[in-house]
């Protein structure tokens, strides 16, 4: 039999070096007696002595999620902590696959004893109240006491370390204390609790958790399951509770029969904020105020899922004129026509045919973003006649107002909307055909088709045939 | 009229911000003050500091600047027609008390909103400086949440986010119709195109410079919104649907659900109902579904009852009662997706099964050990010596998981 004592700071590193050493001389779990100074006082007859680091045994491998666990359950408050930690590493150099099986009894009791820890660690973090000290020093000092369920005070002090930089302070618990001073850790025996701290900023804080508690949503359990009474000893705000409780449902009858108030004269007396409202629809025979009513359309129900209404771009006047789709996704959180995928391939269609787009007014035939969801995507939707239809009467009007010598209608719902046909465009493709508003329009593809097919060498044919049509276009003007 | 100490305006201040439910304050990027320059850290996780009464939890300050405001919304307690008593506090009184909680270890941070003073643009340009002055001149290193003010300029925001880890905008309520009949001077559209905003600007930090590989940050914890639960009358199906819109189309981490509860001063066009708090945690449950489970909206709305959940029985198990025809389902050979189906096997349990499954035949007892809710599960699983045999078509199913019906008193 071996026994080993483990000195109750450090105690985690003192269990891997015994560990290594022991695992190196091949002693079985079994044969182990672990024990940390100070846990059970009189069982100290075994003679254990502190076994020091191990000269050069093998390496020993663990994967890296098993180390985290171990690690954990040395800082339970159970007896077994540090032999159940070796009979653990033991199998793990036997079982290659031993974490993996959470339903094996060891790994599951492993893990209920790390989330009892990783739970008390947490609290730790959530509920120490540092009191400040009326120091001297440079650097302002703050106290804290807490009582941990387990032996986390060493694991968990970093975090305190890591948070607050600038300022100098201890933690004091039963279980161990922890200093920070100058940026420098320390740790130190655990002590008795001491006399009660106390901070004028309580009182701040004290109001900040009376006014932030709604009396309408009383939810005791819900409070308590995360913060049970037992650390309500320690938090400043703990002895409120009660008085909370027990007043919320007489302040929620008094809300309740509280008649409406009048409106306060204030409000009577202010401005009220108007925000820029759309004019109602009507012909318009300028661009600034088109374009106000186009962000205000909600002439059909597509407005509610869209972003906003994506207006037309481009000169005032201008010789040709591109009417594509709709927005697409891109173009509905910007806001801008053709800026998505489908724009850039139209970008490169102008280049190729020498055609400015700057130059160019730039539209769609509907204004919002038809879509359907599915999962975390939206996907376009084609739009449907009967809102083309609604939407031609803001294409009528830039057309109107742009008066484009020739009018290019991107694909099927482009042609349809300009042209009151809505016959298939494949046998249209390159046709010029007269438009509902008077100018010409020549019909081609539209730049997402391009994006959809997966022949390269049909797209290269589609690129082609667009950057044609735009061509013809220009050359039309 | 005298001055107020900064203890009464906290008071007023607070009060007036507790009917904004988030309070989340993880996901921002890793910091710390190790090296003694400034205060704070975050680690990913957030931590809740305290509890209320009310079961939520204490993360955050959370605070108005100001709970005077020319809107006037009837669902808010801060509408320029309440009686409420104002107040005001400095950037400065901001500032002191952040730091002052956050030594103290009471908060993980600061969650800013207010009332609009002035124009919207005033409003964010103060709370802005606010989240600026904490983070460059006192290099706080803590969670700041950021509430965006509708119709505030594109710039602001754009600042905003470089200061604050998450930006927020409050949708309010489902639907653009009851939008505008609450809140007159409010406009969903300009809601969602200041998400729009918000989420191109994201990608866009996103996006690796050509210089170096790495991206900068923009609101590094995303951004989220809340509505309010039974002040319309939308339903669940309309309201899943509408968040389901949101997720997609502006990528938020979430959208929470806020049961109207009635508030002091209430304006007369709204009910003072009990808040629907069920109502609202079946919402939650949903709302996971569509996130982390695969469901759609209108799997959901299968299970319910014209559009509104049922509030006996959670969401899934509403689902699965209504598919019977889908189970039971092996937990030893099914897929993650449909075991992401079963009543009773959350996200976690359902990787557990798939590590745990590589080595053996699962059996109830290993199902127990892994986390299922097997009181649930058991009806709609197959497992090595578990069959659910007359138990899956049974037609009282439904009455095994939800609560006994209670006798109605006489009295």
């Amino acid at each position: 039999m071996e026994n080993v004592l483990l000195p109750p700071l450090g105690f985690a590193a003192a269990w891997r070096d015994a560990a290594r050493d022991l695992l190196a001389r091949e002693i079985p779990p079994e044969q182990v007696h672990w024990q940390c100074e100070g846990d059970a006082p009189g069982l100290e007859l075994f003679g254990a002595s502190v076994v020091s680091k191990a000269a050069d045994g093998p390496e020993i491998r663990l994967p890296r999620a098993l180390l985290g666990l171990i690690g954990d359950v040395l800082c339970a408050n159970v007896p077994v902590r540090f032999s159940m930690a070796y009979r653990i590493v033991w199998r793990a150099q036997r079982e290659r696959h031993l974490l993996g099986d959470a339903s094996d009894p060891d790994i599951a009791w492993l893990q209920v004893l790390s989330k009892l820890v990783h739970r008390d660690q947490h609290k730790m973090k959530a509920f120490v109240r540092f009191c400040e000290e009326q120091g001297s020093g440079a650097r302002r000092a703050f106290t804290a006491w807490f009582e941990p369920d387990h032996f986390i005070v060493e694991a968990t002090a970093p975090f305190f370390a890591r948070r607050f930089g600038d300022m100098d302070w201890r933690i004091e618990t039963p279980r161990g204390c922890a200093v920070c001073t100058g940026g420098a850790l320390h740790f130190g025996p655990g002590i008795a609790k001491p006399v009660a701290l106390a901070d004028p900023t309580e009182e701040l804080w004290r109001t900040y958790y009376t006014n932030i508690f709604n009396p309408a949503r009383l939810k005791v359990k819900a409070m308590q399951s995360e913060m049970p009474k037992k650390y309500w000893k320690n938090l400043p705000e703990a002895d409120l509770i009660p008085k909370l409780i027990a007043s919320a449902e007489q302040r929620v009858i008094a809300m309740r029969e509280a008649e409406a108030t009048q409106p306060a004269l204030r409000s009577l007396r202010m401005e009220p904020y108007e925000r820029p409202v759309a004019i109602a629809a009507e012909m318009t025979p300028d661009r600034e105020s088109l374009d106000t009513q186009i962000a205000g359309c909600t002439r059909c129900p597509l407005h509610c899922n869209a972003t906003q209404a994506v207006r037309g771009e481009g000169p005032d006047r201008a010789a040709i004129m591109v009417v594509g789709e709709q927005p697409g996704d891109r173009e509905d959180l910007a806001g801008r026509a053709f800026v998505g995928p489908a724009g850039r391939e139209l970008d490169a269609a102008f280049m190729a045919a020498e055609v400015p787009r700057g130059g160019v007014y730039l539209t769609n035939a509907v204004k919002h973003f038809k879509h359907t969801v599915r999962g975390k995507r939206r996907l376009h939707e084609r739009p449907g006649r009967s809102e083309i239809e609604t939407c031609r009467w803001w294409l009528g009007q830039e057309v109107a107002l742009a008066r484009p010598k020739i009018i290019v209608a991107l694909g099927a719902t482009a042609a349809y909307a300009l042209t009151g046909n809505g016959k298939a465009v494949t046998a249209r493709q390159g046709q010029v055909e007269p438009s509902l508003f008077g100018s010409p329009v020549l019909i081609t593809g539209h730049p997402a088709a391009i994006l959809r097919v997966p022949d390269p060498a049909l797209a290269e044919r589609l690129r082609s045939e667009l950057a044609a049509a735009l061509r013809t276009a220009r050359q039309s003007v | 009229m005298a001055q107020k100490s900064i203890l009464e305006k906290l008071a007023i201040l607070s009060d007036a911000a507790k009917y904004d439910a988030s309070c989340a304050s993880s996901s921002a990027p890793r910091r710390s003050s190790a090296d003694g320059k400034g205060l704070g850290s975050t680690e990913g996780m957030g931590i809740c500091h305290s509890y209320a009464p009310d079961g939520r939890c204490i993360s955050l300050l959370k605070i108005l600047m100001t709970n005077f405001c020319i809107f006037d919304c009837a669902y808010c307690i801060n509408r320029v027609s309440s009686n409420v008593t104002r107040a005001r506090f400095s950037v400065e009184e901001i500032v002191w008390l952040t730091l002052e909680f956050y030594r103290r270890n009471y908060i993980e941070g600061l969650f800013l909103s207010s009332g609009i003073i002035r124009s919207p643009d005033d409003t964010m340009s103060e709370m802005v400086r606010a989240a600026k002055v904490l983070r460059l001149e006192h290099g706080f290193k803590g969670y700041i949440h950021l509430k965006t003010i509708p119709d505030a300029a594109q710039e602001l925001i754009d600042e905003a986010g470089l200061y604050a880890d998450r930006l927020s905008i409050n949708i309010e309520l489902p639907t653009d119709a009851s939008l505008a009949s609450f809140a007159p001077q409010k406009d969903a559209r300009s809601i969602r195109k200041a998400m729009a905003g918000v989420r191109l600007k994201e990608e866009e930090a996103a996006d690796p410079t050509l210089q170096t590989k790495r991206t900068k940050k923009f609101a590094p914890a995303g951004q989220s919104t809340q509505l309010i639960v039974g002040a319309d009358d939308a339903t669940d199906t309309i309201i899943l649907a509408g968040s389901q819109r949101l997720y997609s189309g502006y990528k938020l981490r979430r959208v929470y659900y806020s049961a109207f509860s009635p508030i002091p001063d209430a304006s007369n066009v709204l009910p003072l109902i009990k808040p629907p708090l069920m109502r609202e945690h079946r919402l939650y449950q949903a709302d996971w579904l569509l996130r982390f489970y695969g469901f759609s909206v209108d799997e959901i709305a299968s299970g319910s009852n014209a559009g509104m959940l049922d509030l006996a029985i959670d969401p899934k198990l509403a689902w699965a009662l209504g598919q019977r025809g889908q189970f039971p389902v092996d937990v030893n050979r099914a897929e993650q997706a449909m075991l992401l189906r079963v009543p009773g096997l959350g996200a976690k349990v359902v990787g557990r099964i798939l590590r745990a499954r590589r080595f053996k035949r699962l059996g109830f007892a290993d199902l127990l050990r892994l986390g299922a809710r097997m009181k649930n599960a058991k009806a709609f699983l197959i497992a090595a010596d578990w069959r659910p045999l007359a138990l899956s078509d049974r037609d009282d199913l439904r009455s095994m998981f939800a609560p006994p019906p209670e006798q109605l008193s006489l009295l």
